[in-house]
């Protein structure tokens, strides 16, 4: 009740502010004339008795000023008159204000824009129903998540942790909507995908696990909202319409919901289609291969009550189960789970382990920049002491001093924490429709929601009540008498101390920061100055997938070698090859398991190594500026017809043969049982990424490949 | 001077109270009021009077309304609420009650223990 009233009179304070004054002041008028009238009354004249009267009732001010703490709201009254005097007071000094709000809002702008990448890449989960119990399945001796069919529907129907396990891959195919056609990237996904993931359609309907009866059984597609309204202009007609997928006739059945944007954080696909109906998209049946791991990832909801550590106990009984069995195919599988949509814990972990550092050195730099205005302000408590002693004399509370020194460092940092958010928010909405890899739909989806605010405005608040704290101890120690009477402050050599520990602070923060950046610096040049094991300059890629035009089987080899031969006769070019994953492009590889020529045991454990597999044309590495350091490149006869050759590279023949001299002419096996003669040796490059270490690669003649990578010479040189 | 007492902490409310009580008053008239009942013992500082008025009318005690005095000027006179009412009989009591004790205390003599 009390509290209810306090906060009414403040409300009607704050309201009727100047309609209460104006009733106070003619109050206090009302009584002084009235003691005037009684004064003249007793025999002075009025003017003596209206001084009388004034003196008597003592400073109105004074009392006003009680009255109105009397009445509450007078926290809101001094804030308001504490935000005057600082605006009034940072006004005056405008280059302090201003390198004070720009500090902080490059600091504060950096920490919100790497929040607001952890926050929507890391910390936002998956935008589906109960997100909390959904896990992705996780392959910890192989370091990634991806699975062979088969081991997935054993996962599926043996587990007894998931409510139901989805499985998806991402993919390309060519699409003809009878428009022209046009290359898009999909997920195949288990019948069961969208049931699993809770989803509803946003049109028609969804496929089923009860639609697939065994391969190419379930020609269905469901159409992502993006490209439903970019495609088919939204068209609601579309559930029902055919369209060709690498030729073959899928019917669209209905339209995911806008806010469904896959399982995949960085990849949103233009439309689902059913995995049993990979061969049509793939080109090959590979729903029996065991050893063929594609599927990028396995994922469900837990079910209700079992814990993660159950559910991992359960998928390991489950890997046991698949090493006796298949023993030919598999090692031991080690099973763990995962946040889904950073494709497991391979690349979520690297992503976190970044993103973690960068908010970890963006903190750093919010505390240096801290440290430099708490000296900022501390030099000027100083500088001001003669106005703080002077109002500590003329009966100010220490408290009320303090408090309007805060006000001036929350207005500063509130003003540097504004103007760093906007920055922030402009970078990443930039950020989220940015697409870093022109050849991919990938987006980085960090569009700022509430958290990022929020961690700014927190951020803001603190950095100024840590800047803000410095120079308290210097006002809590004023002695007026003694400043206004000598015109300094009497504690120099403790003011100096504090200041000069922040400006060591600073040094150190500024130290580790440019160190860091430094090393960021030198190593990415580095890596852009490494041997990449071919010569990026003046090529061009282009790039072809003869599936999405329905080629197939022989046809594919004798399509390629007339391009081969059609982008030789275009003027300017030097060299054609073709390769079917071109190195630092995709990042996708096949492994294949490689053993010794006399290796019997073909099980993966056996192995002597796993390499990159490249299949290209004759005159891929002349077209690429690999080096060729020992015996041949292949010719076209080696065909299907001759004996299985491969040119491998320096770290391969090290790791297999012990030199590059053993190498050459001998012959190692693959997982089927295939051997392979080495023909030629050429230099180590690197293949996934610009950090890897050097590994063991292997370049075997095109049998179908569907990429031609080609090299102009530049016309303008000689 | 020594014959006024100065006011204890905290009976400025009842004083104004029992002032009030007798019939609507403005400001000053309290304060007049105030001399009048006490006989002249007890005397409140003209300032003082204010902030008291105001937070009594926000504690509900009081209810104010402008009209014209007996000297024919506008002025704002104060009346009890119900609840300003209950609280000056509740106050009385208490004061009464304490001032007994404090009575009977001061005036024990050493061959009543």
């Amino acid at each position: 009740m009390k509290l209810l009233g306090y906060f009414h009179s403040v409300a009607a304070r704050f309201f009727h502010r100047s309609q209460t004054e104006a009733d106070m002041e003619e109050e206090l008028r009302s009584h002084i004339q009235h003691r005037t009238d009684d004064l003249e009354r007793s025999g002075l004249d009025r003017a003596e008795a209206e001084r009388r009267a004034r003196i008597e009732f003592g400073g109105r001010e004074r009392i006003k000023e009680e009255v109105r703490e009397s009445l509450g709201g007078s926290f809101i009254d001094i804030l308001v008159q504490d935000v005057r005097y600082s605006l009034r007071v940072l006004r005056k000094t405008p280059g302090f204000t201003i390198v004070a709000v720009l500090t902080l809002a490059l600091a504060i702008g950096a920490n919100a824009v790497v929040f607001g990448i952890l926050n929507g890449i890391v910390l936002r989960p998956l935008n589906l129903p109960e997100p909390r119990s959904l896990y992705g399945i996780e392959r910890s001796d192989e370091d990634d998540p991806v699975q062979s069919y088969p081991d997935y529907v054993d996962l599926r129907d043996r587990n007894r942790s998931f409510d139901s396990l989805a499985a998806c891959r991402i993919t390309e195919a060519g699409v003809d909507t009878g428009e022209n056609p046009s290359r898009v990237f999909l997920y195949e996904v288990s019948g069961n995908y969208f049931d699993a993931l809770r989803v509803q359609p946003y049109l028609g309907r969804f496929f089923h696990a009860s639609d697939e009866h065994g391969p190419n059984s379930a020609p269905y597609i469901v159409l992502g909202y993006a490209y439903w309204h970019t495609h088919f202009q939204d068209d609601r007609g579309v559930v029902g319409r055919v369209v060709q997928v690498n030729k073959h006739p899928f019917t669209v059945i209905g339209v995911a919901p806008l806010e469904f944007r896959g399982t995949l954080v960085f990849f949103t696909p233009d439309f689902y289609l059913p995995m049993i109906n990979e061969e049509q998209v793939e080109g090959r049946n590979i729903l029996n291969a065991r050893g063929t791991e594609w599927i990028y990832l396995a994922l469900g909801h837990l079910k209700a009550g079992v814990t993660p550590a159950q559910a991992v106990a359960d998928l390991n009984s489950i890997g046991s189960y698949l090493e006796r069995t298949y023993p030919k195919e598999h090692g031991k599988p080690i099973y763990s789970l995962s946040n889904p949509r950073l494709y497991g814990d391979s690349l979520g972990r690297s992503v976190q382990m970044f993103l973690t550092g960068l908010m970890l050195l963006a903190g750093l730099m919010l505390l240096a920049a801290c440290a430099n205005l708490g000296s900022l302000f501390a030099a000027r408590a100083a500088d001001r002491s003669r106005e703080v002693a002077l109002r500590l004399a003329l009966g100010a509370k220490r408290a009320r001093i303090l408090r309007t020194l805060f006000t001036e460092a929350v207005l500063i940092s509130l003003a540097g924490g504004a103007i760093g958010l906007w920055g922030s928010v402009a970078l990443l909405r930039g950020l989220s429709v940015w697409q870093p890899v022109p050849r991919y739909p990938a987006t980085v989806p960090v569009t700022p929601d509430a958290n990022v605010y929020g961690v700014a405005l927190i951020l803001a608040l603190v950095s100024g009540i840590l800047f803000g704290l410095v120079p308290v101890r210097q006002v809590l120690r004023t002695d007026p008498y003694q400043i206004v009477k000598s015109g300094s402050t009497g504690a120099l050599g403790r003011r100096i101390t504090v200041r000069d520990l922040l400006l060591v602070v600073q040094i150190a923060i500024c130290a580790v920061l440019v160190t860091s950046s430094m090393v960021a610096v030198r190593g990415l040049v580095r890596s852009l100055h490494s041997n990449f094991g071919f010569d990026p300059r003046n090529v061009t890629i282009v790039e072809t997938d003869l599936s999405m035009a329905g080629y197939s089987g022989e046809r594919v080899p004798e399509m390629q070698k007339r391009m081969l031969d059609a982008a030789r006769t275009i003027p300017g070019v030097e060299a054609v090859g073709l390769i079917d994953w071109p190195p630092l492009i995709s990042g996708a590889y096949g492994d294949d398991y490689i053993f010794r020529d006399q290796a019997s045991d073909l099980s993966p454990s056996n192995a002597a190594a796993t390499a990159y597999s490249f299949r290209m044309s004759p005159e891929y590495f002349q077209a690429a500026g690999t080096t060729l350091l020992a015996g041949r490149t292949f010719s076209w006869h080696d065909d299907k017809g001759a004996p299985r050759v491969a040119v491998v590279n320096l770290d391969f023949a090290v790791k297999i043969f012990g030199s590059a001299g053993n190498a050459l002419g001998h012959f190692f096996k693959l997982h089927d049982g295939t051997r392979i003669q080495v023909v030629g040796i050429v230099e180590s490059g690197k293949y996934k990424g610009l950090t890897d270490d050097s590994a063991p690669a292997m370049f075997v003649p095109i049998l179908q490949s569907p990429t031609l990578w080609i090299k102009f010479g530049n016309p303008f040189e000689p | 001077m020594s014959s006024q007492a100065q006011i204890l902490p905290g009976t400025l409310d009842l004083l104004i109270l029992k002032a009030v009580s007798l019939g609507p008053l403005h400001g000053y008239g309290i304060l007049l009021r105030i001399g009048q009942i006490s006989g002249k013992a007890l005397l409140i500082e003209q300032g003082a009077l204010y902030p008291a008025l105001f937070r009594l009318v926000r504690q509900g005690l009081l209810k104010a309304s402008w009209g014209v005095s007996e000297n024919n000027r506008r002025a704002k006179f104060y009346e009890l609420t119900a609840l300003g009412r209950k609280r000056l009989r509740e106050e009385t009591e208490g004061w009464n009650r304490l001032a007994a004790a404090m009575g009977s205390a001061l005036a024990a003599e050493p061959e009543e223990i």
